[in-house]
């Protein structure tokens, strides 16, 4: 492969006293891709998406997105510099609406001195782009996209959290268990949702545990184990008990 | 060594011929307490307003004509504009999922400093008011960054600040009122909202109007701004808002300076009710502002609720002790009646939640 990695980490470490979650991992997003984190619990995936996504900040290692070198203190930053992660708890408000939450934190104000000075909100401009990016991803099951959070169901919450990390221009889409809490339909609906974005050319980092799901949609599979990237394999060239073999290390990869 | 990775999904294939047809809760038939109840749930301002409609008509026939003047009515605005105002400051407070026990102690306090600098100082009135303010702000920023950076809960905090300003406005005022005379003399100006004006029979004190004027600015702010609906995230779900973006710290510290100011802002117009300026009165304010918010369905949860509601909590709780008194029944059962309010406000409250939506 000679293309650049569009994410890429580097000897990442971080300690929790005297806890390594992370021990030299190194990690590489191809642009457009979809590639799958794997790993047991305990493996450290989760203390290496949030170095990606801002939410710690590593002892040691660099990550560079786009070749520039990065180093977030918050998930505000990373956002900013077009990470967008949806967590497993989706950070969705429940009682405001499906608008306020795709627009929250970067809410639109009316042009002129009504914006300026009197700070009011342009709810018409936010619920047509809402409208609009929740049609793209062919979420328009939803009827009313003013009414509040809650009284969705788990896999529409879900569709509104991926549209709002995938419609503002975002480079990469970190996707946290997206589908460990929704029925067989719903996670299928998920599923298609990411593929629509990877359709788009959004490169998306998928964790999961769903081995039939990872080996669905992932380009390649990043297994994760004691703290590291143990190897990357192709779902094409592997099984899934490979990988679940990989993962809980009993059977070690050929030649790295 | 690949067995048909691609065709995972062969196991969901059955999903194809799958029962499309998806559980349906909601039986054909809705009571009308169920229509209630959703329509309740839909519009959260109007339990406030049918039970104000509903007093209002109670009292009318209670208490007879008296109760019916506009000069009455005109009365009740009156007297309910500082635990108005004070409601107004808390609601924000308590719309983050937090409380304030010291709305009311900030309001004192800054009554007192501004007497203080105007009277016994002989600060031009203007400035003293301008330092209550600023003074205000800051408490009500002290009160948000012990809440957020020692991680405190706001009831723990606000408690304390409670009594540390109650004991700093008897300490500044040497624990003497100023006298209205002298207020009268040396700086009019601190009373100014105890002015007013005729219209009919009615009179309006420029308190009255200032309450009015707090709650559709704060309606506004919190409605039509991302600062207000951010107050709404984080008193619904703080760490969600937190991952979604916002700045919880510093969204809660302008909550609590803004609640501050607004209580200084309660301080002016409280000398103009008042008349004079005593470190002991408003004692029971604090818990008084927390009921007007309650009452008007302001969830203590956080994140619901509107800020028209505590205006019509504290005007509900004006029109009982108003309408109470005409009655001639004695103030001891007004306190009686307030305390039912409030249980069957919070009652209903839950029962309007339960709703499935």
């Amino acid at each position: 492969m000679t293309q650049e990695p569009i994410l890429k980490a580097r000897g990442l470490v971080k300690r929790y006293g005297r806890v390594t979650a992370l021990d030299h991992c190194d990690f590489d997003l191809m642009p457009g891709e979809i590639l799958a984190v794997i790993g047991d619990n305990g493996a450290g995936k989760s203390s290496l998406i949030k170095a990606l996504s801002g939410a710690v900040t590593v002892d040691e290692g660099e990550i560079t997105l786009e070749g520039q070198r990065i180093s977030f203190t918050s998930p505000l930053q990373a956002r900013e510099a077009g990470i967008e992660t949806v967590y497993q708890t989706l950070a969705l408000s429940p009682a405001l609406s499906i608008v306020e939450n795709m627009f929250i934190g970067r809410e639109l104000r009316k042009p002129g001195p009504l914006g300026q000075w009197l700070r009011m909100l342009d709810m018409p401009a936010m619920q047509q782009f809402a409208r609009t990016k929740l049609n793209d991803l062919g979420l328009m099951t939803i009827q009313n996209i003013n009414q509040p959070v809650e009284t969705l169901s788990g896999g529409q919450r879900q569709g509104v959290a991926v549209a709002r990390a995938a419609a503002f221009g975002s480079r990469v889409v970190i996707l946290d268990e997206p589908t460990a809490a929704l029925g067989v339909k719903e996670s299928r609906k998920v599923l298609e949702l990411i593929l629509d974005v990877r359709s788009r050319g959004i490169p998306i980092v998928l964790i999961s545990h769903n081995m039939p799901h990872v080996f669905e949609v992932a380009d390649r599979i990043h297994v994760h184990r004691l703290g590291k990237r143990l190897c990357v394999i192709d779902p094409k060239e592997h099984s899934m008990s490979d990988a679940v073999a990989y993962m809980t290390g009993a059977k070690r990869p050929e030649a790295a | 060594m690949s067995d048909t990775p691609r065709n995972t999904a062969e196991y969901e294939q059955a999903l194809g011929s799958a029962d499309a047809q998806l559980a349906e809760f909601e039986g054909p038939k809705r009571t009308l307490l169920g229509h209630v109840q959703h329509f309740l749930h839909s519009h959260p301002t109007m339990v406030p307003v049918i039970v104000l409609a509903l007093s209002l008509v109670v009292f009318g026939i209670l208490a007879g004509e008296r109760f019916f003047t506009p000069f009455n009515l005109s009365l009740i605005l009156q007297q309910v504009s500082i635990i108005g105002i004070l409601a107004a400051a808390q609601s924000l407070i308590i719309l983050t999922a937090g409380i304030d026990l010291s709305v009311a102690a900030i309001m004192v306090l800054m009554s007192v400093v501004s007497g203080k600098l105007a009277i016994t100082l002989g600060v031009p009135p203007s400035l003293a008011i301008m330092a209550s303010f600023t003074l205000g702000t800051l408490a009500g920023m002290l009160n948000g960054l012990l809440v957020t950076r020692l991680r405190l809960p706001p009831f723990i905090v606000t408690l304390g600040t409670w009594n540390i300003f109650f004991a700093l406005s008897l300490w500044l005022s040497g624990a003497q009122s100023i006298r209205s005379q002298d207020i009268d003399q040396m700086a009019p100006l601190l009373k100014f909202f105890g002015n007013s004006f005729r219209v009919g029979g009615a009179n309006i004190t420029y308190g009255s109007i200032l309450m009015v004027l707090v709650f559709a600015t704060l309606w506004y702010l919190l409605n039509k701004t991302a600062w207000g609906r951010h107050v709404y995230a984080v008193g619904d779900d703080k760490d969600a808002a937190e991952l979604a973006g916002i700045r919880t710290d510093r969204m809660l510290i302008s909550v609590y300076a803004l609640a501050g100011f607004i209580c200084a802002l309660a301080a002016w117009a409280s000398i103009g009710r008042v008349g004079s300026i005593s470190p002991q009165s408003f004692y029971e304010g604090n818990l008084q502002s927390i009921t007007a918010v309650v009452i008007g369905g302001i969830s203590l949860f956080g994140g619901r609720g509107s800020i028209m509601g505590a205006l019509f909590g504290a005007l509900i709780v004006g029109v009982f002790q108003s309408g109470l008194r005409l009655a001639g029944v004695d103030v001891l059962w007004q306190v009686f009646a307030i305390g039912w309010l409030i249980i069957i406000a919070v009652a209903i409250d839950q029962w309007i939640r339960k709703v499935s939506a």
